[in-house]
């Protein structure tokens, strides 16, 4: 047992484990202390000085999130002088500011216009400082506005303590201090890797993803263009609770009615390439294992890690995955197979994306992705984006009737759907390895060891008689750990313990991504993963063999999982990359 | 050793080093040489004398006498009049004796100061260990190891009262003993010689002056509390100060002071140096400690404090230079000694530097307790060239301005903090009735946004707020309120910023407004009297 501390919060008795400060002390007895920096999956750092608190005894107040408690204390939360250092804190943030809340990306779910709002602000009560600096639009993926920057320093913890990239980081002093990359060349030439996790962390709109709706939008109503649209799995999981909806809520078919009311002529899913790809790398998998490795085998879905991995780990692509992400292996189908099924010039096609991703807009972009003789995927929006363009339209999302996907890549299993969560992918290649070994299917295909927020989860899988160990990490400095253990394995003995480890950039899996919405936290991201497994429950098919769109796909088209054409169209290879500047220096895999 | 009838020192600082100082040190030594008394006359490069703006300055011992602006040119008349015919050359010596070692006996002399930390400084060669031990140098260091415990160690320094003088006064031996009883094997000291308060250069004359002093109270602590490596994080351009502090070390390293089994005691300890890149917020220890493991210069959120997670997240001292000087002296004559200085809560000695409109500017160290106005009018001589008191900055630039009917504040700890003032680095800049005080403001103001280190909001934002608002007044384009306001940011400032930086701009500020109102009042009317108002 922990020793606990007694205290008073605004005269309320508390007990709380030693250790634990103010801000928690007060959430426990449900009392509201304002705060801005401050986020509860990360280490408080006590920037903004929006959450002091009055200490009976102190000369001055003290900062609620970094404060521990101590017995005895008693504590006044709100009060005229708090009340007012708070304002005054606000609005000195407001004149260095730019203020333009209805154009802001941010608007609605900015943490600043949020507390000015609550506190009653006055947004011109100190005079404009700002000095209008050049905004970083170097990547692909990200946009950095400085100008809307608190300096919270939430997307500095996260890039290099969460994720461990150390893209960017403070620099210069005082009122020139601000975040940047090194030496001031931009994230797009920077070690960044695309996660955008800094997106959803940020609590303004100083970090947010590169937008494409405006190009989706024209391509939309290009009578000259096909538009062809796919969903990733975790979008059902988040779009309702960014309409009222509980977190979690599964909205599948209202997601698919909005696509059509929004003008896209063939809605499929991304889910079905998701179990596209459980066949190609359960395939991958097998083969490995009946001809001597290399293993570990390790997934590719995830295009954030997939960077990270060129970037830090270089030294270990040939046990990665030569299996493309669902979204590439979609890209690639809808031009050539699609394209050919429903008597389309493809080069008429926009292929777009909707990803819970900011590194997704990085990997459609990738030159080697055009194996369709096109760009494979034109467009990628995140969810925000999707969202954003909802508003436009005025749909009522909550109360849209629900539809249906077009068929012939649409259809999907429960093991597609649930490679939004972490632990799903490595789940669903379990459920059809076994069939590929044995011949059947798993008794019970829940394979629950995998699942939950755990950072780093390990399990011995029995496929019949032969163990395989398998590990599951979510979030690169998760990954960079076990990575870290397999390569001294591999460097020491030549081999690891493991034969199969799935990695996600983002924590919590695709439901926690870059491109989702602002202002989630762990605890969120574990609901939205809880809701995939709810529809993979669901669901008649539970195993990517049994899907029938897959077994057509293969009949009329990619023959069988390995196939040569599945190779040219579904198969990639890796780069080395600068790790200052993320440049490719040389190919590291080949393609066969 | 060879026996000498009279030293000469040369007072070799960057000050008197850019007045020639090197120069007239190789004549001085030509001119002794082709006289034939290199035997008996002994030159030697010594720390600051403390005397400023008076070029190069000698002292010819045994004699004690002083002499200021000297040039190359003027040694031949100095060697030949003085050191040989014993005929002290009048015209060039200092006209009256502003700062002088004194001996311990003759303590409570008026006007004489008491010199405890700076008693070899000025007298002994710093670059030579022999004369430091010759003058009872490491003795303090002997004593501890050989006879007494590291918890008697920290109940002496309890007992002599020492507070720490890098500027909040903690007790040394309070924290020395947190560290000590704090969990875990490894324990870190390190002397914060980032002096970087504006107007103060009291530790250089320590570091320059007396190297080993600080050595050897690192040595003492580091004994305490049970550490094996010490850092000295100094200035970065404190050139010469780094250089004598390095050759300092590395002779106690030859003499086996530093090192393993000390004095075969079987204590052991290194120190190193790590140099400071400019950054004002590093004086801050929690931001001199991240600087320290190579990260950006922050300061951190205490609690937990340093002396349970410090450097590297081990229990650490960190201890000013001043501070850590005092320790030998304590630890060789006992607490009951050194508590006979100073008052009954601050006990020992303070030095500060007095600057600005003064007669003798310069380095004096006096008893802590003694009041303002004698240091400014005795010490300092009083204001120059017939002019009037205006007001003094106490505390550097983060000090508070006292204007004439409060210069009987007596200076140690707690008398000052009646006065809403702080010891703080022991600057004392004195302005004469020519000062203007917006003046003065906008340079704090500026020096603060420039030293922000931009971490917490308060601080950086709040800092060029109030530089927007003194910019406007002093060009008389702002309104009363604007005082106003300045003060408010600056009171919300104190309240809500992450570290001392930001909350000590209130002192200034508001001790200029409030008590030099009336000068504001004037700029606002656009009624200037200063030239660089009025531009």
């Amino acid at each position: 047992m922990a020793e606990m501390v007694k205290l008073y919060i605004d005269g309320k008795e508390v007990e709380v484990p030693k250790g634990t400060t103010i801000l928690e002390a007060a959430q426990k007895l449900g009392i509201y202390i304002p705060t801005l920096c401050y986020h509860p999956d990360l280490r408080p750092t006590g920037a903004c000085g929006i959450c002091v608190v009055e200490v009976e005894g102190a000369p001055t107040p003290k900062r609620a999130c970094c404060t521990p408690v101590t017995e005895g204390m008693k504590v006044t939360t709100n009060s005229k002088s708090l009340r007012e250092l708070r304002k005054g804190i606000i609005e000195l943030l407001l004149s260095d500011h730019h203020v333009d809340c209805p154009s802001c990306p941010a608007n609605e779910k900015c943490e600043l216009q949020s507390l000015a709002n609550y506190l009653g602000v006055d947004m011109n009560a100190l005079p404009k400082i700002l000095e209008r600096k050049p905004l970083d639009e170097t990547s692909i993926a990200i946009v950095r506005d400085p100008n809307k920057c608190i300096l919270c320093g939430r997307c500095i913890i996260v890039c290099n303590e969460l994720q461990t990239v150390s893209a960017i980081t403070y620099t210069n002093r005082g009122f020139e201090a601000h975040v940047d990359t090194f030496f001031s060349m931009g994230l797009g030439n920077s070690s960044c890797v695309n996660c955008g996790q800094c997106t959803v962390y940020c609590p303004t709109g100083a970090l947010t993803e590169k937008s494409e709706i405006d190009m989706v939008w024209d391509a939309i109503l290009d009578p000259d263009k096909h538009v062809v649209v796919q969903e990733a799995p975790a979008l059902r999981a988040t779009l309702g609770e960014e309409f009222g909806m509980e977190p979690g809520t599964v909205t599948t078919g209202k997601m698919y009615a909005v696509l059509k009311k929004l003008g896209f002529d063939v809605v499929f899913d991304t889910n079905f390439a998701a179990d596209l790809t459980i066949m190609e790398e359960a395939n991958e998998f097998v083969q490995r294992v009946k001809n001597g490795g290399p293993l570990p085998l390790i997934t590719s879905c995830s295009p954030g890690w997939i960077k990270f991995m060129e970037t830090f780990f270089p030294d270990i692509a040939k046990h990665v995955s030569t299996c493309k992400s669902p979204q590439q292996m979609f890209g690639a189908l809808a031009k050539t197979y699609y394209a050919k099924e429903a008597g389309v010039d493809p080069s008429k096609i926009v292929s777009v994306s909707i990803m819970p991703c900011t590194a997704k807009k990085y990997e459609a972009r990738r030159p080697e992705m055009r194996d369709s003789g096109y760009q494979d995927v034109d467009y990628v929006l995140t969810t925000r984006e999707l969202v954003r363009m909802i508003k436009e339209a005025g749909i009522d999302y909550k109360n849209l009737p629900e539809e249906e996907a077009d068929e012939l890549m649409g259809m999907y299993t429960g093991a597609g759907t649930i490679f939004g969560a972490t632990g799903g992918v490595m789940e669903a290649a379990v459920r059809t390895a076994y069939w590929m070994i044995t011949g059947r299917n798993m008794e019970k295909v829940d394979l629950k060891v995998v699942r939950g927020i755990e950072g780093i989860k390990e399990a011995e899988v029995d496929i019949d008689g032969l163990k395989v160990k398998v590990a599951v990490a979510h979030g690169l400095g998760n990954a960079r750990e076990l990575l870290t253990k397999v390569r001294k394995q591999l460097e020491e003995t030549g081999e690891s313990e493991y034969a199969f480890i799935e990695i996600m950039a983002c924590p919590g899996g695709c439901v926690g991504g870059g491109g989702q919405p602002k202002g989630s936290d762990f605890a969120r991201r574990a609901r939205r993963g809880e809701g995939l497994y709810k529809e993979d429950k669901s669901l008649r098919y539970r195993c990517s063999h049994e899907n029938p769109a897959i077994k057509r796909v293969y009949e009329k088209f990619l023959e069988k999982p390995g196939s040569e054409i599945a190779h040219k169209l579904l198969h990639t290879y890796y780069f080395k990359r600068n790790i200052v500047s993320g440049e490719a220096i040389e190919e590291v895999t080949h393609k066969h | 050793m060879k026996l000498q009838r009279a030293h000469v020192l040369v007072s070799v600082d960057p000050e008197t080093v850019m007045a020639g100082a090197k120069e007239v040190e190789e004549r001085l030594i030509k001119e002794i040489e082709s006289r034939g008394l290199s035997d008996e006359i002994k030159v030697l490069e010594t720390g600051t004398l403390g005397i400023s703006g008076k070029g190069v300055v000698l002292v010819v011992y045994p004699e004690g006498i002083y002499y200021e602006n000297v040039k190359p040119d003027d040694v031949p008349k100095i060697v030949e009049e003085h050191l040989l015919k014993g005929r002290p050359v009048k015209e060039l010596m200092l006209p009256e004796l502003p700062v002088r070692a004194v001996k311990r006996e003759t303590v409570g002399l008026t006007r004489k100061q008491v010199r405890i930390v700076l008693e070899n400084a000025g007298v002994i060669d710093p670059e030579n260990i022999e004369e430091y031990i010759a003058v009872g140098g490491y003795e303090a260091l002997e004593k501890a190891l050989t006879s007494m415990k590291p918890e008697e160690v920290i109940e002496e320094v309890k007992k002599s009262g020492l507070r720490g003088r890098g500027g909040a006064g903690f007790p040394t031996g309070l924290k020395w003993e947190f560290t000590r009883k704090a969990e875990g094997d490894i324990k870190y000291v390190i002397c914060n010689a980032d002096e970087g308060e504006p107007g103060t250069f009291k530790d250089r004359l320590i570091l320059e002056g007396d190297p080993h002093k600080l050595l050897e109270g690192m040595m003492l602590c580091a004994y305490a509390i049970g550490a094996r490596k010490g850092y000295i994080y100094i200035r970065g351009e404190y050139a010469l100060s780094i250089k004598r502090m390095q050759k300092a070390i590395d002779d106690a390293y030859k003499y086996g002071l530093l090192g393993e089994d000390i004095l075969g005691t079987g204590f052991s300890f290194d120190i190193e140096i790590k140099k400071g890149a400019g950054a004002y917020v590093c004086g801050e220890e929690t931001a001199l400690i991240e600087s320290l493991e190579g990260k950006r210069g922050q300061p951190r959120f205490k609690p937990p404090y340093p002396v349970t997670h410090g450097l590297w997240q081990k229990p650490t001292v960190v201890n000013n230079v001043e501070t850590l000087a005092n320790v030998p002296s304590i630890i060789k004559n006992g607490a009951e000694w050194y508590k006979k200085f100073g008052t009954e809560k601050s006990t020992g000695t303070k030095v500060y530097t007095i600057l600005g409109h003064v007669k003798y500017p310069g380095l004096i160290e006096v008893e802590m307790g003694t009041p303002l106005r004698e240091i400014i009018f005795s010490y300092g001589g009083g204001i120059k060239n017939g002019k009037k008191f205006k007001a003094a900055l106490v505390g550097g630039a983060a000090g508070v301005f006292l204007p004439d009917r409060l210069l009987d504040v007596k200076m140690d700890f707690d008398n000052l903090k009646e006065y809403k003032a702080v010891l703080g680095s022991g600057a004392i800049l004195v302005m004469n009735e020519d000062a203007c005080m917006v003046d003065m403001l906008f340079s704090i103001i500026r020096f603060f946004y420039h030293e922000s280190c931009g971490k917490c909001t308060p601080c950086r934002i709040g800092t060029r707020e109030l530089l927007e608002l003194i910019k406007k007044v002093r060009k008389g384009e702002g309104e009363e309120s604007d005082l106003d306001k300045m003060i408010k940011i600056s009171e919300s400032m104190w309240k809500s910023s992450f570290c001392p930086l930001g909350q000590s701009l209130i002192m200034p500020v508001k001790s200029a407004i409030e008590n030099f109102r009336e000068e504001f009042v004037k700029h606002l009317d656009k009624e200037f009297h200063c030239e660089n108002c009025r531009r």
